[in-house]
């Protein structure tokens, strides 16, 4: 029998809070899709597509109906196409469009996977891909791509990184018209995770089995309320024992949607990923649970401390209550998706050298950052480079999504609506790293990778 | 099988006869029902047993928030609270 106040609990997180399931994302191989002609190898992606996650979207919302909670998102990642370019040859942007007509015909908003992992050399294909990037993202509106250019494992590929520099932009500028928004839908990783439900980034690695449900959990909101509700004078080891037990509750409702749904659909459950992930909604900021604890704004010295507390027992509360934790798992901290965030970047107290502080203790990277749209390829080449090597030394995933912000004038910003949210230029450092950029070659494996 | 109703709001005439009519109607089984009334506000929780209702937890949902739009009404699956609060 319940307590009627845990019954209130529980939905107050719901409705006061935003808690919800960010999204279910089916994870679809496309490895028994490869022919060696480009055409066929497109067809069956749709109709692999089509048949593994045609019910998808449907089952989502009588989850949905029946336990009372939002399931904002319903989307799929695949197999990184450049194996499939590899395979056929032919123009890889037929892939996208192919991936984007599969989307669309079975209703989900975002589909992952047009990506390479190159983090120790270009294979078959991976080159292809990267240059079709940027006409990619900008004739298609659902598919997302990620390139990996680095890892403990094999150290930092820094010929990509090159040329990732010079994508990102070109993303921004086919895109010039629709406020770049071609470079929303690119992420370049350091240690990608090959489960990851979360977009832009989502793509299923050659390790996963055919085909499996992920589970993506948020839930900000209720993290910044349970702290709120505390005593004034509690001390950050009772801080962190709160966040503990909340999160335990938001990725008890995680599993238990996750399970649901393989049951329903027939397909292997695979992990839960407990994120703190932010929408631009009043509520729902992971920067508003850093000013909780006890900071003016984010920004503020203190930031990455309470960040990393943060992270850490997120982490510990989520781990118990799941049985398969994976994906990124900790704080998102994007700037244009986040309430709190925007706010102190708008004022100026939030600035891009913070967050790569941030980065280096929470779960992803710099993210959804609108920087100066007279920025160089080489300078964004460093910024990759720069996460990147966080991630690679501490053994954790790093990534960058930068918005090149072509067209807009100091002050301007690019409001994009929805789950995107909105964001001001913020400026990076204009000193020229091109000499380092162009020499080129790996930065080599770190001493951490040797732990055999 | 179980569901839980939670209702709330402004305390009138009815509240309590509206929902439990809905589930005779819908051959809902009420197991237990617990309700307050604090300062004029009418706070409800019922449980239910859903094998043999005639239509879905989203249709009662839907059926109540008609016949209640005074207030907020949530029917949820029960194994929400149990995986949430019971380890």
């Amino acid at each position: 029998m319940f307590d009627p106040q845990e019954i209130r609990e529980t939905i107050d997180m719901i409705d006061e809070d935003n808690l919800d399931v960010r999204t279910i994302t089916m994870g679809i191989s496309l490895l028994d899709c490869m022919d060696s002609d480009i055409d066929r190898s497109c067809e069956k992606v749709i109709r692999k597509i089509k048949r593994c996650a045609g019910k998808l979207v449907e089952t989502g919302e009588i989850i949905e109906k029946r336990y009372g909670i939002p399931i904002v998102n319903k989307r799929v990642s695949v197999t990184p196409v450049s194996m499939l370019v590899g395979a056929s040859g032919g123009d890889p942007v037929k892939y996208a469009k192919a991936l984007d007509q599969a989307a669309e015909a079975i209703g989900v908003n975002y589909i992952g996977g047009y990506s390479a992992l190159v983090q120790k050399g270009f294979g078959p294909g991976d080159k292809e891909l990267i240059q079709s990037i940027p006409r990619a993202l900008a004739v298609t509106e659902r598919v997302c791509s990620s390139v990996n250019i680095g890892s403990t494992k094999a150290g930092i590929n820094m010929d990509a990184v090159a040329l990732m520099g010079k994508i990102v932009r070109q993303c921004a500028e086919l895109t010039a018209e629709r406020q770049c928004v071609g470079a929303t839908k690119l992420v370049v990783f350091c240690n990608a995770p090959e489960d990851n439900p979360f977009m832009a980034g989502a793509f299923h690695g050659v390790g996963e089995p055919d085909c499996v449900i992920n589970v993506g959990v948020s839930g900000p909101g209720v993290v910044r309320s349970a702290i709120a509700s505390m005593d004034e004078n509690a001390d950050l080891q009772q801080v962190s024992d709160k966040i503990k037990k909340t999160a335990f509750k938001v990725t008890r409702m995680g599993q238990l949607v996750g399970t649901v749904a393989s049951e329903m659909l027939g397909v292997p459950f695979g992990i839960v990923d407990l994120s703190l992930a932010p929408t631009p909604a009043i509520g729902d900021s992971v920067a508003h649970i850093l000013e909780e604890i006890g900071l003016e704004r984010v920004g503020a010295c203190g930031t990455t401390a309470a960040l990393a507390m943060l992270n850490d027992a997120v982490k510990k509360g989520g781990v118990m209550a799941s049985s398969t934790i994976g994906g990124l798992s900790g704080a998102f901290i994007p700037v244009t998706e986040d309430a709190g965030m925007i706010r102190a970047a708008r004022e100026g107290v939030l600035t891009v050298q913070k967050l790569e502080a941030m980065t280096a203790v929470c779960s992803v990277g710099l993210d959804m950052i609108v920087i100066p749209g007279d920025t160089t390829a080489e300078v964004i080449s460093a910024i990759i480079a720069d996460e990147a090597a966080i991630g690679m030394i501490n053994t954790k995933t790093t990534a960058v999504r930068v918005i090149p912000g072509i067209g807009l004038k100091e002050g301007e910003e690019f409001d994009y609506g929805g789950l995107f949210g909105a964001g001001p230029v913020m400026p990076v450092s204009k000193l020229s790293p091109a000499k380092m950029i162009n020499r080129g070659g790996r930065i080599p494996a770190p001493i951490q990778s040797l732990k055999n | 099988m179980r569901a839980i109703i939670s209702v709330i709001g402004k305390d009138e005439i009815g509240i309590l006869a509206k929902v439990s009519g809905l589930c005779a109607e819908k051959k809902a089984n009420i197991v237990a029902v617990t309700q307050s009334v604090v300062e004029g506000y009418f706070s409800m929780t019922m449980i239910i047993q859903v094998e043999d209702m005639t239509c879905t937890i989203g249709e009662l949902q839907n059926l109540l928030d008609e016949r209640l739009p005074e207030t907020k009404n949530r029917v949820m699956h029960e194994d929400i609270f149990y995986e949430m609060h019971r380890i």
